[in-house]
């Protein structure tokens, strides 16, 4: 029940943010859905995801959502939405997607297993596996956050320097 | 738990609380126990903090007064004390002023986010032995977790008041709590390696040992003493609060962020940022001071929440003398501290962590780490004064 | 090195903090209104008018010349004359004002009226606790209640009240031995002598 509650929030939410005119209303409700996520990986029991997602979907993700809209467009103007042809082809599209992965978690192991699995995941283990089975993924993530700093460092200098 | 006195009078002056709602739930029908035991321990954390919350205004007031050579608020009760209660009914009986222009539902909600995320910090907080509201195993996550959505509430009331003060403050304040957000939980990370674990029970339990009368605290060792004054100036400019209170200084922007807010909104907007200065305070001294354990080995006697609470007010004590001796930080130089001086001492702390767990020899890891962490604080500091120009002021006009 | 001077500030405020507990020098504030600081003897708000001995009919110095009324910047005072004459400070008969007001929220406080009276009639006051609620004539002044004695005078400005004495008494004593030695009896009875 209680995860019927907390989907239902999501869902809310994540229509929310569609369909809502204002911009950064649409971000609160995101900020809402990130949340509702959260909550139904706290009800699995996974105490690490669930508070990663978080930290940093709604405490960095959605700042840094914040902070570019806020810095490149004006927020006062509503978003107007008008409905035309192009929306029957785009809800072909959306209607196909949505029923691949109907399809996919339908037929994946996860939903057939008859008793949820106790998660046997603490933090410890996630450290361990990160630390030993999937090391050279950690460092291929910390290469690409370098290389994203860098970048975003030399667009900066850049700008100051045409600013000059 | 080797801690127990064999005094069974200090065992139950100790676990007073404890044994006081086992008493209260034991006279609840069995489905609705472990809800009326949270309703209860969350109802006791509300009650405490809102009035440490009362007390420390006063005593805010009282100690900014006498540093600066005047009383502070001494007209309410005796020497004052009730002057939490006069700020309460008139911040209650203000009108609720909403400008014309603001975005309502978000400028209603942003102030019921910031107390909400703020008193959740508290629910892992080892108060005294066995007075924790939630053992989870990931629990200093969960601090830092709920502490980022403060950040999103200041947003909230920065951008719906539609007022470029406002927003100027609330994108400020955003910028200095994620900048500092790093230093904090670098600062952390160090404790929750030594510890092994990241429940805040587990760290202070390993915290709670003597030799001879000295305490195991993390404090007392090199890289825990330069983590901890980390967490603290990290844990200072997380709560905005002066020398980092640029977003909301009062002779800068007007009010930062909470420049709309007026009546019992403003009040909420404070209490949720002494609340968050006060949990602060209270993972600081779960993770570094030893959480509920004594000083020292013969004070063991004294209950254990006793000593979480002095130890909490010794460290108000320091917000407050800090705020009354320091001017308040420009932002460029308030973002300069945190990048280049903090982060890379926090990095530094945590390889200084790592050594000393490694390391054989009790006199080498305090040579070595000590070295490590006071040196390069030295250099850092000597390298990055060398790019100040500090020069005398010569005035063009004046003279 | 760096952190030097925090640690020299945060040692100087906690001198203050504890220091305010025991000595009057790290604790300046005054809690007024329960205690006042004492004024300096040269300070000054609003002028008042001299008067000798108990009588403030009969002893007020002011022999309504209007100079001060003339040298006034913003013309906040206006004097009537009298018709008949009394005996002054010194002894001499002379006019007195029988209108004397001063619009005190229009007076600057320059002082220029004491500065040019040459009867020692007015001099400048140090009481500030001046609120009223009258917005009509709360601040317009009359004589009575312009007129203060010279006891009080001596308490406010000593050394000058003094010195006002000093001169007055000189001069009262050679109008005295001029009227002596021109024979006539001695014309002033009118004045209690100044105490």
């Amino acid at each position: 029940m209680l995860f019927t509650i907390f989907a239902i929030v999501t869902v809310a939410g994540a229509t929310a943010v569609i369909c809502l005119r204002n911009l950064v209303h649409s971000v609160l409700a995101l900020i809402v859905t990130f949340a509702g996520l959260a909550v139904v990986y706290l009800l699995l029991g996974a105490q690490f995801v669930g508070f990663a997602q978080v930290l940093v979907y709604i405490g960095a993700v959605a700042i840094l959502i914040v902070f570019a809209i806020l810095l490149t467009r004006n927020t006062g103007a509503d978003v107007r939405v008008s409905i035309d042809d192009s929306w029957v082809w785009s809800g072909v599209v959306v209607a196909g997607v949505f029923a691949v992965l109907a399809w996919a978690i339908y037929h994946s192991s996860v939903s057939h297993s008859a008793t949820l699995a106790q998660p046997a995941t603490t933090t410890q283990q996630i450290g361990n596996a990160l630390m030993q089975q999937y090391a050279l993924p950690l460092e291929v993530i910390g290469l690409l956050l370098t290389a994203a700093l860098i970048g975003a460092v030399t667009i900066a200098l850049r700008e100051q320097k045409e600013a000059r | 738990m080797t801690l127990f006195a064999s005094n069974s009078a200090v065992e139950t002056a100790d676990q007073f609380f404890v044994l006081a709602e086992r008493w209260i739930v034991a006279h609840v029908p069995g489905t609705a126990r472990a809800l009326v035991a949270d309703v209860i321990s969350a109802v006791a954390l509300l009650a405490v903090f809102a009035s440490l919350f009362a007390m420390t205004t006063v005593l805010e007031r009282k100690g900014l007064g006498r540093i600066q050579n005047r009383y502070g608020p001494n007209r309410v009760g005796p020497f004052g004390i009730l002057q939490p209660l006069a700020d309460g009914i008139k911040s209650l009986t203000k009108e609720d002023i909403v400008p014309l222009a603001a975005d309502r539902w978000v400028h209603y909600f942003a102030p019921l986010v910031l107390v909400v995320a703020a008193f959740s910090m508290y629910a892992v907080l080892p108060i005294g032995r066995n007075m924790v509201l939630a053992n989870m195993d990931a629990g200093v996550l969960f601090f830092f977790a709920v502490s980022s959505v403060m950040e999103v509430s200041i947003f909230m009331a920065g951008w719906s008041s539609k007022n470029k003060y406002s927003l100027l403050g609330a994108m400020r304040a955003i910028a200095q709590m994620i900048s500092y957000e790093v230093t904090l939980i670098l600062a952390a990370v160090t404790v929750v390696m030594a510890a092994g674990s990241l429940s805040t029970v587990t760290i202070v339990e390993k915290q709670a040992g003597y030799t001879g009368i000295l305490p195991h605290w993390f404090v007392l060792t090199p890289w825990g003493f330069a983590g901890f004054v980390l967490f603290m100036i990290a844990a200072t400019a997380e709560a905005n609060r002066s020398p980092f209170d640029l977003p909301e200084g009062e002779s800068e922007i007007i009010a930062g962020y909470f420049t709309e807010y007026s009546g019992f909104k403003f009040a909420l907007f404070f209490l949720g940022e002494y609340i968050g200065m006060f949990a602060m305070s209270g993972l600081g001294i779960t993770l570094f001071l030893g959480g509920w354990t004594a000083p020292l080995s013969f004070l063991t006697w004294v209950p254990s929440y006793l000593w979480f609470f002095a130890k909490l007010l010794f460290l108000i004590a320091m917000f407050i003398w800090i705020r009354g001796t320091l001017p308040r930080l420009r932002m460029d130089q308030l973002m300069n501290f945190a990048w280049k001086f903090l982060l890379p001492l926090a990095l530094i702390d945590l390889v200084a962590a790592g050594l000393w767990r490694f390391l054989p020899n009790e006199a080498v890891r305090w040579i070595v780490c000590s070295v490590l962490v006071v040196g390069s604080y030295v250099l850092l500091g000597r390298g990055l004064a060398r790019g100040w120009k500090l020069e005398k002021r010569v005035y063009r006009f004046a003279e | 090195m760096l952190g030097e001077g925090i640690a020299k500030g945060l040692v100087e405020t906690a001198r203050n903090f504890f220091g305010s507990y025991v000595s009057r020098e790290r604790l300046t504030t005054v809690e007024y209104p329960e205690e006042r600081l004492p004024q300096q003897e040269a300070a000054r708000n609003f002028p008042f008018l001299v008067y000798d001995g108990e009588d403030w009919k009969a002893g007020l110095r002011c022999v309504a010349c209007q100079i001060c009324e003339k040298e006034c910047p913003p013309k906040c005072i206006f004097i009537e004359k009298s018709k008949d004459k009394k005996p002054d400070a010194v002894g001499k008969a002379q006019f007195y004002p029988t209108v004397f007001n001063i619009d005190v929220s229009v007076c600057m406080s320059c002082q220029i009226c004491v500065e040019v009276c040459p009867f020692e009639a007015i001099k400048m006051d140090t009481d500030f606790e001046l609120s009223t609620d009258d917005r009509f004539c709360g601040l317009l002044w009359d004589r009575e209640r312009l007129a203060r004695s010279n006891e009080y005078y001596r308490t406010i400005h000593p050394t000058e009240a003094a010195e006002v004495d000093a001169r007055l008494a000189e001069e009262k004593a050679k109008a005295e031995a001029k009227a002596k030695a021109s024979g006539a009896p001695a014309a002033s009875t009118g004045v209690a002598p100044t105490a």
